[in-house]
């Protein structure tokens, strides 16, 4: 235990940068996402077209996209802006179809209701369905942070600053530490966004659990009790980024 | 009805949280009946059918079929020789219909070949239609489902039928169509049906015998269904069954019931009376070429030749019917008379509420 | 606008696609390195996936394991290993295997344990046997969930298998990291495309396999429905 007490500096420049790197994108796409998802939530139509197409986006490389970006962009190829914007279409990617899903979960006859009482659609977006679809809008949300807090790492190999440049500087000077650091400090980001976002789903979503069990309406699928498992998608809790949902193609982010 | 085919044995289910699912139950169900397990929900009804197939195990007590403790055949051949029948068809949805249907004669290691024939000749025994066998579930109406469902029960001919709740899930005129099938059935194959329900009318309508059970998992009667009609055992047993038991028990009493004359109407306007001196009170009975019933004219209106004045009548009496047939078709009559029809449909005569009254007073008098 | 030019003028340069190093070689080590990669994943993510949907126990684990797993970082683990295990193929291929078991094992066993309670009841009821019903009912269902998994794992270890080439190893990624050395952007961009084409490529083989496999019945109805 050498390398850390000289380089403590170091790390927590890295991962700051790292942590911007992969927060900014989660909430641009979010805010991309939601009235995309939301559109073809509505729309028979643009639905398949908006889910095939983020399936489409989803198996270009992140190296691909890193690289490629540069040249439509006009940025140095080491620039962040490349991965920002990179990771920006990945939470897309994920979020359309996780969103989609979560408006789709609401339940009609509730938003019945709503327009029965008298709320336009712009009030019944904000006070109805925005905050119904909150738990498996989270479920996808999760998914995305936790992908693209490994991903970010991967610019690295084209010299991007992150703490995966712990890494590639480690392997080149042969400092194991160096690697391990970079490691842990990286799983401790995830876990620890991941478990932010856990907490603050619980808080968003505390009319789902009134007597513990009783609102499994909005959250997920409902399911058999013989079936005997946890239900809902969102708000399950176990470890980070449980994603049946979203799990159809967003199970982790897309590599390198 | 000498042999039991299936017998409970001082039969008791506790969960480990301590809920009574059933409580000593000890029960015949006579080869070849219907046996009807009826009550409200969590009386385990359903957990007391799901112990002949060792779905549920005992906590005590032993189930016999045939004479043979169930717990000491293994638990897939016993299951494979009973057809089992649940509320959501429980078809395997990657499957095709016949490949559902011949399920059980495949697993039990018939050739593909005769299983598809079984199969086939099974979907036209059960009224659906061939083109149906290459369709999968979800292709299906819920009506369709449960008919997949009882043939594949049927498909290694199975001296013993368990039923759950089979009808419960569809609508009720596809209900009635099912419960009249499943009777047709019943008569052509002979077979031990044990059938859980918790709708009394279908209770009564198929059962040769009725457990009643109670909340709890108390067996509170077990007898024909007239018998828990006119005599429940107990208050559970009268409140479970309900307000209208009275008028529903004249289901079991047919009596011959006296018919009166009625003055009728055919297309071409010439008038005729039916069946004996007329006592029709002014109303006249509509009917169509072949004399069949159409509707009623109310006094004063058949003079006109305008036949669209006619009221609907009511529900048709049969004669040898049921007297809760002979009394809806009175009560249901714009004129008050029960119209009487013979098998092809044609007008017999009318009978009066009086009459249908004193058959029924009768009939009580013939009973005690 | 002359880096496109090049790109495609690296592309079509008949130089690149013959010899040895060339692209179709390095097209067909990217594919070896994704092949082993994948099919140990399989082996070992499928089996256990199936194991614990069918009985229900370990969810709870699974799911907090294959979270934790996809934290860890790729690029770290396979600069770790090649520092700590050497040279060969050995740890940039278990780096990627790492990668490649959480979106499967989690898809198999959210695929099993989709599958209808009814459903499965019933084929017990029809006097199915336990390993009956998970391979005549439960795997079947699962199918269209657990081939999801492995269609996502495969975009993800072809994509990253470009990186092996950073610890010496060959593939796709080799053009990227010479490319790097020297500048050479058009061989960088030319190899990142070759990647992307291959991973859809690769996509969409597995996913006219899927269709394939998949029962006509299930097909209309996505286990997800809600």
């Amino acid at each position: 235990m050498t390398w850390l007490p000289d380089n403590v500096d170091l790390v927590l420049r890295l991962t700051g940068t790292h942590l911007f790197q992969s927060v900014l994108p989660v909430v641009l796409g979010l805010l991309i996402s939601i009235p995309l998802a939301r559109l073809a939530a509505g729309s028979r139509w643009v639905r398949p077209l908006m889910v095939n197409g983020a399936a489409l986006l989803y198996t270009i490389p992140s190296l691909t996209l890193f690289v490629v970006l540069p040249v439509v962009l006009g940025t140095r190829i080491t620039s962040i802006v490349n991965v920002i914007v990179a990771l920006t279409i990945y939470v897309v990617a994920i979020l359309v179809r996780s969103c989609t899903d979560a408006f789709r979960s609401v339940d009609r006859s509730v938003l019945q209701a709503a327009t029965a009482m008298g709320h336009t659609p712009w009030q019944r977006f904000w006070a109805v369905e925005l905050p119904l679809a909150v738990p498996v809008m989270l479920a996808g949300v999760r998914t995305a942070v936790v992908a693209n807090i490994s991903m970010v790492s991967v610019g690295a190999v084209i010299g991007i600053q992150s703490l995966g440049t712990l890494f590639t500087d480690g392997l080149r000077r042969g400092i194991a530490e160096e690697i391990l650091v970079g490691v842990v400090v990286t799983v401790v980001l995830a876990v620890g966004l991941d478990q932010i976002l856990r907490l603050t789903g619980l808080v968003l979503t505390r009319w789902q659990r009134p007597g513990g069990r009783a609102g499994g309406r909005a959250g997920g699928r409902r399911r058999d009790p013989r079936g005997g498992r946890s239900d809902s998608a969102g708000t399950a809790g176990t470890g980070p980024a449980p994603d049946t949902t979203a799990g159809r193609i967003a199970a982790t982010g897309g590599g390198a | 009805m000498g042999n039991h085919a299936i017998s409970f044995r001082d039969v008791r289910k506790t969960y480990p949280d301590g809920t009574t699912a059933v409580d000593d139950l000890s029960l015949d169900v006579p080869e070849g009946s219907l046996t009807v397990f009826v009550g409200p929900s969590g009386c385990g009804k359903t957990t007391s059918l799901r112990m002949i197939n060792r779905m549920v195990e005992p906590t005590s007590g032993t189930v016999e079929v045939n004479g043979q403790d169930v717990s000491s055949v293994p638990e897939a051949r016993l299951r494979r020789s009973m057809g089992y029948v649940m509320q959501a068809s429980g078809l395997l949805p990657h499957r095709t219909v016949l490949e559902n249907i011949a399920t059980v004669p495949r697993l039990l290691g018939r050739s593909k070949r005769e299983s598809r024939e079984r199969a086939e000749s099974l979907l036209e025994t059960i009224g659906l239609d061939r083109d149906l066998g290459g369709r999968y579930p979800s292709q299906l109406s819920g009506g369709q489902q449960q008919r997949v469902g009882v043939a594949r029960a049927l498909a290694a001919d199975p001296p013993v039928l368990l039923m759950d709740e089979p009808f419960s899930a569809v609508d009720p005129v596809v209900r009635a169509d099912l419960q009249r099938e499943l009777l047709d059935l019943k008569q052509r194959l002979n077979k031990t049906i044990v059938f859980v329900t918790h709708d009394m009318d279908e209770a009564v309508l198929l059962g040769d015998r009725v457990a009643v059970f109670a909340t709890g998992g108390r067996l509170a009667q077990y007898a024909p269904p007239e018998q828990v009609l006119r005599a429940p055992a107990d208050q559970f047993v009268s409140d479970f069954v309900g307000r209208d038991r009275g008028f529903r028990a004249l289901s079991f009493d047919s009596h011959e019931v006296a018919l009166s004359g009625v003055l009728s109407r055919n297309h071409e306007g010439e008038t005729t009376v039916l069946g004996g001196s007329e006592a029709t009170g002014g109303w006249t009975l509509e009917v169509d070429a072949a004399g069949r019933p159409v509707g009623w004219l109310a006094p004063g209106e058949s003079d006109g030749a305008d036949t669209s004045a006619h009221r609907v009548g009511g529900s048709l009496y049969r004669p040898g019917g049921s007297l809760r047939s002979a009394l809806d078709a009175a009560l249901s009559s714009p004129s008050g008379l029960a119209v009487a029809v013979d098998d092809s449909g044609r007008v017999r005569g009318v009978l009066r509420p009086q009459d249908v009254l004193a058959a029924i007073e009768q009939a009580r008098g013939a009973r005690s | 606008m002359n880096l496109l030019a090049g790109t495609w003028q690296w592309l079509v340069d008949p130089a690149n696609w013959s010899g040895a190093g060339a692209i179709p070689s390095r097209i067909l080590e990217h594919l070896a390195y994704s092949g082993i990669v994948m099919v140990v994943a399989v082996v070992v993510a499928v089996p256990l996936g199936l194991l614990v949907g069918h009985t229900g126990r370990g969810s709870g684990a699974v799911i907090g394991v294959s979270g934790a797993l996809r934290a860890l970082p790729t690029l770290g683990l396979l600069t770790l290993f090649s520092l700590l295990m050497g040279l060969g193929l050995v740890p940039p291929l278990l780096a990627l295997v790492i990668l490649a078991v959480p979106p499967i094992l989690t898809a198999t066993y959210a695929g099993v344990a989709e599958v209808s309670p009814q459903v499965k009841d019933a084929a017990k009821a029809q006097g199915m046997t336990p390993l009956q019903v998970l391979t005549r009912v439960e795997m079947p269902l699962a199918l269209p969930v657990a081939m999801g998994g492995i269609r996502n794992a495969a975009l993800q270890v072809i994509a990253t298998a470009t990186v092996a080439a950073y610890i010496n190893l060959g593939g796709l990624g080799r053009y990227l990291i010479d490319g790097l050395a020297v500048r050479d952007y058009s061989r960088m961009l030319g190899s990142v495309l070759l990647v992307a084409v291959l991973a859809l490529a690769i996509d969409a083989v597995l996913a006219a396999l899927q269709r394939a496999l998949t029962s006509p019945g299930i097909r209309a109805s996505p286990a997800g429905a809600h």
